[in-house]
């Protein structure tokens, strides 16, 4: 009995091991994980202890990155830094996942005015462009990296109604969820225990893809100031000081833009091979 | 074609009307009164009794609603708390700066992305596939400020060529105005001509497999015939409508290219805005997006439809 479900996602990831970009982005991912967990043991200085001693020093053995305006290590701050970024991603897009879900399905599976209703009301949503949307969430909670997470993952929560209603649309005419209909089993039941375990294989990609999406929302306002309040190592705040400072100081924007740049990569990387891997139609 | 338009209008009512309730529903997430919080430290008694009247904050909510957007139908975006000045004329005054950016923007992106794509999926699987999908990955995911303070560091610090930030109109000196535009229309441009190129190429491999181009082939024309009149012309439609949805992306990158380069344009009015507590300019900048994106996205379809003579019966 478990042979079967098991083969498909046995050969998704059969396929995927054998696509090089995705395992790069996957071991890209890990570390950052390792870091944003380790950073108490891996980080050289505290990322908020200021040296008068120390202002805008050029990368030097003793500070690998160099130091910030008050004196602060920048590598600290980078990984430091990977808390907040990985939070990030990870938090609002569970907020758009654990709302945008069950609307979706509740859409696609029962229909008629309620699809109506939810499709409009995700439209309105989606015609707000997202970061201008979560500036203006984020403007009216307060400026917090707890409310930025809140403000991405609220903005970004009708992409997931529109992909899980568009699957269950697909899913619910297919013979087996007939069957279990004609079995006499509840409607919730069918929802629950046939139509949703097959929207999880697009969903785990528009997931991956998201939290890309998030971790440049949350440096985004983090940069505008709307995001991780200071002291607190961002990226994104910390590239907002460093735009003061291009000609003294330099390497103060360069790390922090780095770290966003190749955890995004990596997260967009993994996104494409899961794709490839968990679509039967590619080979 | 006119019952698609009046069943097409029909759908954007209902949603116009979610944007705006999503909109006054944003003035509920602040916490507390909002008069208070409007009236901003001063906390002058008069300002408080003067916007709660205003805004009709000792009515029931619905009905604040419909005072609210009585309002806005009537042009009446609200006030201004910093500047005084009508949120309407605040928007319309930085509008045509975002605009310029948006459409320069979408220039370099449509330069760069469509052959990028083209090239893409005419050399399917050889080093030109791999580098323009390299460059597509590239695009996605650096983050446009970033590139942006780049870019500053390197034509402006180091090599002292372009202006870092500032903006003169094309209407005072149309040179100065492209030498200020040109870094910010770059940035903002990259990440849609990541868009662009995918688009492309997706549209390009599944146009070159039809059985016109086939034909086309066999009647011995030559690649570039092929490529430029039969299968390009085809593959373009999709391209063009999906790319004009693409002003979302524009306008959100806007407001952090604008903050990089100090652009005074639309996005920097939602960022000031957003620091000096000016909500109602806020609520403004969201809802003239979002309407603006709505009726653009009717247009593409409009166009989808109009370019497209199966979809015209």
């Amino acid at each position: 009995m478990n042979a079967g479900p098991a083969g498909p996602w046995r050969r998704a990831l059969r396929k995927l091991s054998r696509r090089k970009p995705a395992l790069f982005g996957l071991a890209v991912v890990v570390f950052f994980v390792l870091l944003a967990v380790l950073a108490p043991w891996l980080s050289p200085y505290d990322p908020i202890a200021t040296s008068w001693s120390a202002i805008r020093k050029p990368p030097s053995a003793e500070h690998w990155f160099g130091t910030d305006e008050i004196g602060r290590d920048v590598l600290a701050r980078v990984v430091w830094g990977t808390r907040a970024s990985l939070a990030a991603g990870l938090v609002s897009v569970a907020i758009s996942v654990a709302i945008g879900v069950p609307i979706g399905l509740a859409a696609g599976f029962i229909g008629g005015f309620t699809d109506g209703l939810i499709s409009r009301i995700t439209d309105a949503f989606l015609a707000c462009p997202f970061l201008i949307l979560a500036i203006a969430m984020a403007a009216f909670l307060g400026p917090s990296l707890t409310n930025a997470m809140i403000a991405i993952g609220v903005s970004a929560t009708p992409i997931f109604v529109r992909l899980t209603r568009a699957q269950v649309i697909n899913i619910k005419v297919e013979d087996y969820v007939e069957a279990a209909r004609a079995l006499g089993n509840p409607p919730w039941r069918i929802a629950v225990r046939h139509v949703l375990p097959n929207v999880v294989a697009p969903l785990i990609v528009q997931t991956t893809l998201a939290i890309a999406a998030a971790i440049i929302a949350e440096a985004s306002l983090s940069f505008l100031g709307l995001g991780q309040q200071p002291p607190a190592p961002s990226w994104g705040s910390m590239l907002n000081t460093a735009k003061n400072y291009m000609d003294q100081a330099p390497w103060m924007a360069i790390w922090p833009g780095m770290a966003i740049f190749v955890l995004v990569l990596a997260f967009n990387l993994l996104g494409d091979g899961l794709r490839d891997a968990l679509d039967p139609r590619r080979g | 074609m006119t019952t698609y338009l009046i069943r097409r209008l029909a759908t954007i009512l209902p949603t116009l009307v979610f944007v705006t309730m999503l909109i006054f529903g944003l003035q509920q997430l602040l916490p507390g009164d909002p008069a208070v919080v409007l009236a901003g430290e001063e906390q002058d008694p008069q300002v408080i009794a003067y916007l709660r009247e205003r805004m009709h904050l000792d009515e029931p909510l619905p009905l604040r609603y419909l005072y609210w957007v009585g309002g806005v139908l009537q042009g009446d975006l609200g006030e201004s708390v910093r500047s005084q000045q009508p949120v309407l004329e605040l928007v319309l005054q930085k509008l045509p700066v975002t605009l310029e950016l948006a459409l320069l923007a979408m220039l370099i992106a449509m330069v760069i992305g469509i052959p990028a794509g083209i090239v893409s999926a005419v050399k399917q699987g050889t080093a030109w596939d791999l580098g323009a999908n390299a460059f597509a990955l590239w695009g996605l995911s650096t983050p446009n400020f970033w590139l942006g303070i780049l870019m500053i560091l390197l034509f402006s610090v180091e090599l002292g060529w372009l202006p870092a930030s500032g903006y003169v109109s094309p209407w005072e000196d149309p040179v100065a105005n492209l030498k200020a535009m040109a870094m910010p229309a770059f940035v903002l441009g990259t990440n849609i001509s990541a868009v662009l190129m995918r688009h492309t190429r997706s549209a390009m491999l599944q146009v070159m497999s039809a059985d016109y181009v086939r034909t086309a082939r066999a009647k011995g024309l030559s690649q570039r015939v092929v490529i430029l009149r039969h299968a390009l012309r085809n593959a373009l439609t999709p391209v063009i409508t999906l790319g004009a949805l693409e002003l979302g992306t524009l306008l959100s990158g806007a407001v952090l290219t604008e903050q990089v380069f100090t652009i005074p344009g639309f996005g920097k009015l939602i960022v000031d805005a957003v620091f000096n507590r000016d909500y109602a300019v806020v609520q403004g900048v969201v809802l003239v997006t979002g309407t603006a994106y709505i009726l653009l996205n009717l247009l593409a379809d409009i166009a989808y439809i109009l370019v497209n003579p199966r979809l015209r019966s």
